[in-house]
């Protein structure tokens, strides 16, 4: 008995080519459907949306653009009724919003630091580009230095470091070589020598005298390095840190408050989940007490009341003091955040590490800080966009940042009129808005790539 | 005292040799080579940054005189722009100088804050802006108005006290920022700006239609500005009252930095001695005896410092008014030098 086959069953090979979606569903308008009008509520909320911006975005592009005056010499041009933004005004003091009343002979040296920020962040903010390490370096070490002999002209003029102060050396007063001070030198090595060797002392009594004598001696030449740098006289103009202003101090004070906070942010963290006591209660207290008073009060005290306590030779500079002042604070702030990502982290990572006999620095290292970090991002952002909107305060320690400068340029009665005030604060809020969107930008861009959101 | 006791503490602790912690102003000011002065961080026609980044106003300009008097040289000052609120702890605790911010002189600030004024450079006072067609010429006039002025100022207490005296009612609205004042005023939300008159010269020039308003006459309070030293050193305050006074006296006697070298060659006595070529009154004061002459040379006198900075042909366009000299039917009056 045979099968007969029939061979003119038909099967089909390939799977139907489906057809195309309805025409509702693709194209313009089937986003739309889907995106903008998928229920009542939707609908309303979108014809609300173009509602704002029809009544929003012609007016401000009437002001901004077809309106505005883009050319004269003072309020006479901006004063005709009905202009928009007097953008000649912006002109006329841009050099100030940017420089503030640094020299204008002087300004290629800001130009120079800008140039080098600019060339240094943006490699250390793109992946692909190597070199990662020896940029980081440069950086955060070399950079700060000639971003400082350039800003101040360097040359500090150290003069006394320890025992001058008990008139040792006085016989060489006179003596300096390309503005550095002999007898400042001599002191130095003489002091960094016997700290040493007193390190050496201890370090015996602790077992281990060689190791806390390098230590000592590298930090002395780290700090002599530096120091010395900062005394040669290049032969560059001083400029004090009062003539500086506009968006150089907004930079200045944003970018060392963001570099400065970060890491004492974490080491405040790391202290206050400490077991050690002491330890933890110090950091409590010093979180708690820069959390507790607000950024007015510290840069208050720092620039009217430390005068009152300090000698009256010892009166660091005022943007040294809202530097700092302004670093602290946010650190403070910083610790939270970083304590916030710390206790996320599950208590198996912690045992884990503990139990593979790595110590508690390699533990934090290599297995808690690089998640705990990644995880609050978002925070860490949200501090620094923060803190560099806060810089403004510093107006009213007399430090004129970019908005202050603004401020100070509405009253130059050459350019008061209707439109100045808006003309101003429509550029300053384009400035301020590039640099925060920008960094929120580039945060979205760093979590996507660590991938914090542990989505599968 | 605490800076001088803590300075003394602390030279104690270092051993340092506390050696005249509170040298002479003057000789302070030499040493350092310039004059740290508080300017106010703007206020059109008194402190203000041009185009350029130069400070320019009266108050500046006051400023650069005492540094022509000491130095010679006009440039030889730095200015640290202060607010309100901080201008008298800058002043108390040395990191200034002067104080040449538009300040009122008056009883509380002269006694209890350990300051001195050392003379007036703009006498100004409290005034009404409002538009002219409300039809109203006098501030008599103004009863249940609504007045728009700034949070925390004096302004508002004289706003106060005028209205009260002269029985009338009214409705103060209040911001936080000048600038706010003025565009609420020119959005219409107020009959009635009121400020200080040179600042209402001022805020007219930021109104849309500024011929649209008037000044109403009535002055309700007095504001006599001047700058201000602290207690303890009265060298430094004779040196600082008396740049004005020279530049007062110049005015009265037609020396202007235009003319000063033929006046310098004048016979008048008054001129010999205002310029230093008779008498020795600079060195009374540890300044060279040509610091009349400097100042003038430097600055100018008080017309000309007025002129340039607030005067009609400025966009302020402020008439000299109580600011004319005595013998002209205002106020200033430039003390003797003999």
């Amino acid at each position: 008995m045979t099968f007969a086959i029939d061979d003119h069953t038909f099967v089909r090979q390939e799977l139907h080519t489906p057809l195309p979606p309805p025409r509702r569903n693709i194209g313009v308008l089937g986003w739309m459907r889907e995106n903008l009008f998928s229920s009542i509520l939707n609908t309303l909320l979108t014809l609300f949306g173009l509602l704002l911006v029809v009544l929003i975005l012609p007016p401000l592009v009437r002001f901004l653009i077809l309106d505005a005056v883009w050319t004269g010499d003072n309020r006479e041009a901006c004063l005709a009724p009905g202009t928009g933004a007097c953008w000649p005004f912006v002109k006329a003091k841009f050099g100030q919003f940017i420089y503030g009343f640094y020299p204008i002979d002087q300004r290629w040296r800001v130009n120079i630091v800008f140039a080098l920020g600019a060339a240094l962040l943006v490699p250390l903010l793109i992946p692909s580009i190597g070199q990662k390490r020896l940029n980081a370096l440069l950086f955060f070490g070399a950079y700060p230095i000639v971003a400082f002999i350039l800003l101040t002209g360097g040359n500090i003029d150290a003069s006394a470091f320890l025992f001058q102060h008990f008139g040792l050396f006085s016989g060489l007063a006179g003596a300096s070589v390309a503005g550095v001070k002999l007898a400042f030198w001599l002191d130095f090595l003489l002091t960094a020598g016997l700290v040493t060797g007193l390190g050496a002392v201890i370090g015996a009594a602790l077992g281990d005298a060689r190791g806390v004598a390098r230590i000592v001696a590298s930090v002395f030449l780290g700090l002599g390095i530096i120091t010395l740098l900062w005394d040669i006289d290049f032969g560059l103009q001083p400029v004090e840190t009062r003539q500086w202003g506009g968006l150089l101090v907004t930079l200045v004070i944003g970018v060392t408050g963001i570099v400065t906070s970060l890491p004492l942010g974490i080491l405040l963290a790391l202290g206050r989940r400490s077991k050690m006591p002491i330890v933890r209660l110090l950091c409590i207290i010093f979180i708690e007490f820069w959390r507790g008073v607000p950024l007015i009060t510290v840069l208050f005290f720092a620039t009217y009341m430390l005068p009152l306590f300090l000698p009256a030779g010892a009166n660091p500079d005022g943007l040294l003091r809202a530097l700092v002042g302004v670093a602290l604070f946010t650190a403070a702030y910083m610790a939270e955040v970083v304590r916030g990502g710390l206790q996320a982290i599950p208590k198996g990572q912690y045992e884990g590490a503990m139990a593979m006999g790595l110590t508690w620095s390699q533990m934090m290292r290599l297995i808690i800080l690089p998640q705990a970090l990644t995880l609050v991002i978002p925070g860490i952002v949200n501090s620094f966009i923060s803190l560099f909107k806060d810089t403004t305060l510093v107006l009213i320690v007399s430090i004129f940042d970019f908005l202050g400068q603004l401020r100070a340029a509405f009253t130059d009665p050459n350019w008061a009129s209707p439109v100045t005030l808006y003309t101003g604060f429509a550029f300053a809020g384009i400035v301020y808005f590039i640099f925060c969107f920008g960094m929120s930008r580039y945060s979205m861009f760093v979590e996507r790539r660590l991938n914090t959101s542990h989505r599968h | 005292m605490k800076r001088l006791l803590s300075t003394l503490a602390l030279a104690g602790v270092f051993g340092l040799s506390a050696a005249g912690a509170q040298a002479a102003k003057l000789d302070q000011v030499k040493s350092k080579g310039f004059i740290q002065c508080g300017v106010s961080q703007g206020l059109p026609g008194f402190s203000t940054p041009d185009d350029k980044g130069n400070w320019t106003g009266l108050d500046v300009d006051f400023c650069r005189a005492v540094a022509a008097a000491i130095f010679d040289d006009p440039t030889k000052v730095k200015f640290t722009p202060l607010s309100a609120k901080d201008r008298f702890t800058a002043l108390q605790s040395g990191d200034i100088d002067i104080l040449s911010r538009n300040t009122t002189w008056t009883i509380t600030r002269d006694t209890s804050l350990g300051l001195n004024f050392t003379g007036v450079t703009y006498y100004d006072g409290q005034g009404f802006m409002i538009r002219k067609d409300k039809k109203v010429n006098s501030a008599l006039e103004l009863s249940g108005a609504s007045v728009c002025t700034q949070t925390g100022t004096t302004t508002e207490q004289n706003l106060a006290d005028y209205f009260r005296a002269n029985n009338m009612t009214y409705e103060v609205i209040a911001f936080a920022t000048n600038d706010e004042v003025v565009k609420a005023y020119d959005a219409g939300r107020c009959d009635v700006l009121t400020t200080d008159r040179s600042g209402l010269a001022g805020e007219r020039l930021k109104l849309t239609n500024p011929d649209d308003h008037i000044v109403l006459p009535e002055v309700i309070s007095k504001e006599p500005l001047g700058p201000v030293v602290s207690h303890g050193d009265d060298q430094w305050f004779d040196i600082v009252k008396w740049v004005l006074f020279a530049q007062l006296n110049a005015e009265e006697l037609g020396v202007s930095s235009k003319n000063l070298d033929e006046q310098a060659k004048s016979a008048n006595p008054e001129i010999k001695r205002l310029l230093g070529s008779e008498g020795k009154f600079g060195e009374g004061m540890g300044l060279t005896n040509d610091w009349g002459y400097r100042i003038i040379k430097h600055v100018g006198n008080y017309a000309e410092m007025y002129d340039r900075n607030v005067g009609p042909d400025t966009p302020l366009k402020l008439a000299r008014g109580t600011n004319a000299l005595w013998n002209k039917g205002g106020l200033q009056y430039g003390m003797p030098i003999r």
